[in-house]
């Protein structure tokens, strides 16, 4: 058995995973300046939403096919319930000050969602193996896989490509790029910032529950699975740069693929892998792969 | 205030100063075990406390000193497991060397950066030091971690029923040390310094001074405070595990730096104490909800009192000045 194939293709489901919750916290942080502790709950969000409402509607009335649509319904339900009233109640005010700031603020809210979620599912696990089961499994190499995290692929890719034709391709994604270039210019432009804050947060929260939802089949739903998330998600999101979706997914490979052989070889060592490398790019490229170096400003 | 450090401090100051020294030695004499305990685990945890708002005062924010809490409190586990080292003075100067070692290595690295890259790289170097005693459990127990036995005092052991007693004095009294080394600190050039940091960095290359040293300087010496904190706690509690260098535990920190406020040395005392009386009581009547609260003071202070609990005074009066004039 060839262990570079298992090693590419664990890598990649865990890569896939990861890149969704990390593409929205990269391009909230690009277009806000903001570095959301809070999108780890937002992704607990998504998957107890489409846990619960799976559970609810799975009864033996619907076909098993009909999970899909619920997760994928979940994930922009979660994002248009959550994105919008965080954004406008809570960071709209700490855009002038300090990043640290808006750090503190997203722990905040961190804080507060992480209770919000226990006070409204309990703290019983939730499943929904409804949508593993249905897909069976596929031999890779002469070894069985399980269909299902391929399909996390599969949505990774499309959101790889979705960010980059609506960024580049759409006017809206025109008048992002401006407001993250000069903020002060784009208001004078007639750019309406203050909507496009709320829409590009929406959409990273968005993307965070989608991230959840889809990781809800695969994993018990309980409480402090946004807790774990987070830090690899940040990790992944600093080595490729601030901001930086490309730079996002180029760290999810290269996390993903390094934490797989660091199974294989050496299981002790699976989570500080992605550490080591976030504190080695950091070390001597601090603004990550693909970040801006920031101008100093007197 | 006391940082300003000229002149002789005003009657009334000095009267409150006494007042609340005696309230704090007579707690041990008035109050149960479970308060001692509780005041103990706070001005030990405000040691750590005072380290990230000694960096923060240069706009330096820490999102990774669970590490030196960590590092102080294996330190003393280490000692007591590997080495039969007992005596509390040993053991607490220990736990204070690990935390200045280790600041004094990072520093190197950690001095270059500012701003999210300085909390994002404090954080990676935590959670490496968190996965590292997770997985090393030969030596360090892994997820149980260590617990930590009865120590002596110069080779006397404290009599049945008066350990919780004697490390509080011995908490409290290190806590004065430590207030007063703060206070120095502060009002020296190099406090002035992250002050200035925090304003305009280039300035201060403009004017020609180097800032690496002022930071390095800060930041060893608030590794060194938190390895201190951490021994202590790690004492007092009687056990010790890699949660404390999770990443929460270091927001913990950082929530009760705001909390309190930055803008003096007594602030971390003050609200590490309100800190972990709300925290137990709330976790009692309400175990699920008590990090929501948490969240919303951090919430409300950031919003409404941006230099912390200590600062409420100030607020205050400012408030109803303004209400007087409308």
């Amino acid at each position: 058995m060839d262990t570079a194939t298992i090693i590419a293709v664990d890598g990649l489901v865990y890569a896939s995973w990861l890149f969704i919750v990390s593409a929205g916290l990269t391009f909230i942080f690009g277009v806000l300046r903001i570095l959301n502790i809070a999108h780890g709950s937002i992704y607990a969000l998504g998957a107890y939403m489409g846990a619960y409402l799976g559970n609810a509607f799975l009864g033996g009335r619907y076909p098993g096919a009909l999970s899909y649509v619920i997760l994928l319904v979940s994930a922009p339900l979660v994002g248009v319930l959550v994105g919008p009233v965080l954004e406008r109640i809570f960071l709209r005010h700490i855009y002038d000050k300090d990043e640290v700031v808006g750090l503190l603020t997203t722990f905040a809210l961190f804080l507060i969602l992480e209770d919000g979620i226990k006070l409204v599912w309990g703290i019983d696990p939730y499943f929904i193996d409804t949508p593993f089961s249905l897909l069976g499994n596929i031999p890779i190499a002469g070894i069985s896989y399980a269909v299902y995290p391929f399909v996390q692929t599969g949505i990774a890719i499309v959101i790889g490509t979705g960010l980059w034709l609506l960024i580049n391709r759409t006017r809206f994604g025109r008048q992002v790029t401006s407001v993250i270039a000069d903020r002060e210019i784009s208001v004078a432009m007639g750019i309406n910032v203050a909507r496009i804050n709320t829409v590009a947060f929406t959409i990273g929260a968005f993307l965070a529950a989608l991230g959840g939802a889809f990781a809800a089949p695969m994993i018990s739903v309980e409480p402090g699975m946004g807790i774990e998330v987070i830090v690899p998600a940040f990790a992944v999101v600093a080595i490729g740069g601030l901001g930086s979706i490309g730079g996002a997914a180029l760290g999810c490979i290269l996390v993903g693929v390094l934490r797989a052989a660091a199974v294989h070889f050496f299981p002790e060592l699976e989570m500080l892998v992605i550490y080591v490398l976030m504190f080695v790019v950091l070390v001597f490229r601090p603004q990550g792969f693909f970040g801006a170096v920031r101008l100093r400003r007197i | 205030m006391m940082a300003g450090g000229a002149g002789t401090p005003r009657l009334g100051i000095v009267a409150i100063g006494v007042l609340i020294l005696l309230i704090f030695v007579a707690i041990p004499l008035f109050f149960s075990q479970w308060v001692v305990f509780l005041v103990t685990i706070a001005l030990a945890k405000a040691m750590v406390v005072l380290g990230v708002v000694l960096l923060l005062r240069g706009g330096l924010i820490s999102f990774g000193h669970g590490l030196y809490f960590a590092a102080g409190g294996y330190a003393v586990g280490f000692a007591m497991r590997f080495l039969q080292v007992q005596d509390l003075v040993l053991l607490v100067a220990l736990a204070m060397i690990a935390g200045t070692v280790m600041a004094a290595l990072l520093g190197l690295l950690l001095r270059r950066y500012r701003g999210i890259f300085f909390a994002m790289l404090s954080l990676a170097v935590s959670m490496i030091l968190y996965t590292l005693l997770l997985k090393f459990y030969s030596l360090t127990g892994g997820t149980d971690g260590m617990s930590i036995h009865a120590f002596t005092v110069f080779g006397v052991r404290p009599a049945a029923g008066t350990t919780r007693q004697v490390l509080y004095y011995a908490v409290f009294a290190l806590s004065l040390g430590v207030l007063y080394l703060g206070h120095r600190f502060a009002a020296s050039p190099l406090g002035y310094f992250m002050k200035a940091l925090r304003d305009n960095e280039i300035r201060i290359e403009y004017v020609g001074a180097s800032i690496a040293q002022p930071i390095y300087f800060s930041y060893v010496f608030s590794g060194a405070l938190g390895g201190l904190g951490g021994g202590l706690s790690a004492l007092s509690v009687g056990q010790i595990s890699p949660e404390a260098a999770y990443w929460t535990t270091s927001g913990d920190f950082v929530f009760v730096a705001i909390f309190g406020g930055a803008q003096s040395i007594f602030a971390p005392f003050l609200g590490s104490v309100v800190f972990e009386f709300v925290k137990n009581y709330s976790v009692k009547f309400s175990p699920d909800a008590w990090q929501m609260t948490l969240g919303a003071v951090l919430l409300l202070i950031i919003f409404f009192l941006p230099d912390g609990l200590w600062s409420f005074k100030d607020a205050a009066s400012r408030l109803w000045a303004r209400w007087r004039r409308s």
